[in-house]
């Protein structure tokens, strides 16, 4: 499945990535992982702790509808594999960013922003094996 | 106040990865497929976000205290361990699989689709069973070190 190269808006998204991480941490004085948030809403430590983590994923899931209402259209989504390969995956991640302590978010933008070693470590480490699953089922098993 | 400001940093972060089309798992796989169908756009999304954010913490780290926070929170682990890079592998190969983390996926909800739900709650499966799993060894080794310890 071919996707158009979009340096500009994915550069333009990036920095809002961006963004929301730098004011995330001048207003709650937290690292933006996905993984916390994510752990901590189904896990909650406190309701404090519940709640801001709701508030966020509510505001994220308002994103694609509020980007409907500016463009005309949702943001295209094309998801090449089946319903067994979502769910194996996502276990696989769950388990993973837990076990982990981090994710694309927590590690590869925050961790590396503030020059982590374990997040530079973290992020070197899923992205080489990432790319390698990629190989292996698109290139060796041919799915 | 303090809700209300984390909704919108959520729906900025929401808005980053739509937009940059992190959101798109076809596009995440073929980020990885250097051997294939490559687009390198999410080396793109990467670079927004890190120059952006390795500024900005720069800036807003000289405050001696966040606006809503009594103190900042920053992780202050320096060991690379089995876990870190374990854990990491593992993730790294049901983003492969899947094309979906889950920094993506929770704004990816807001679409509506089946998919994104399914994987969202695998992806709560995941965590849940790997923290059960985790504070069971904790609570095991803290009872082998007082048993141990004189």
């Amino acid at each position: 499945m071919e996707t158009a190269f979009t340096p500009w808006q994915s550069l333009a998204g990036g920095a809002l990535i961006g963004l929301a991480a730098v004011l995330l941490m001048v207003v709650v004085g937290r690292i933006l992982g996905a993984t916390g948030i994510l752990a901590g809403f189904l896990k909650p430590a406190d309701r404090t702790d519940f709640w801001w983590r709701a508030a966020f994923i509510a505001g994220a899931a308002c994103a694609p509808p509020a980007y409907l209402a500016a463009d005309g259209q949702m943001p295209n989504l094309q998801i090449p594999v089946g319903m067994p390969l979502l769910l194996i995956g996502g276990f696989l991640v769950g388990v993973g960013v837990t076990v982990g302590s981090g994710c694309t978010s927590g590690h590869g933008v925050c961790g590396i922003a503030r020059l982590s070693p374990r997040s530079i470590a973290a992020t070197l480490t899923f992205m080489a094996s990432a790319a390698l699953t990629v190989f292996v089922l698109r290139h060796l098993t041919g799915s | 106040m303090t809700l209300a400001a984390l909704f919108l940093i959520g729906l900025v972060f929401g808005a980053g990865i739509s937009i940059s089309g992190m959101i798109n798992p076809a596009k995440v796989i073929n980020f990885f497929d250097v051997a294939g169908s490559w687009d390198p756009s999410l080396a793109f999304v990467m670079g927004g976000a890190l120059a952006v954010t390795f500024i900005g913490y720069r800036i807003v780290l000289k405050r001696r205290r966040p606006l809503l926070a009594d103190a900042f929170q920053i992780p202050g682990r320096k060991i690379i361990d089995r876990r870190l890079i374990g854990g990491s592998a593992l993730f790294g190969v049901g983003w492969g699989i899947a094309g979906f983390c889950p920094g993506a996926a929770l704004p990816a909800l807001g679409t509506g689709q089946m998919q994104v739900v399914v994987f969202v709650l695998a992806l709560a499966a995941g965590i849940l069973t790997a923290k059960t799993f985790q504070d069971r060894v904790g609570r095991a080794a803290q009872q082998t070190d007082k048993g141990v310890s004189p």
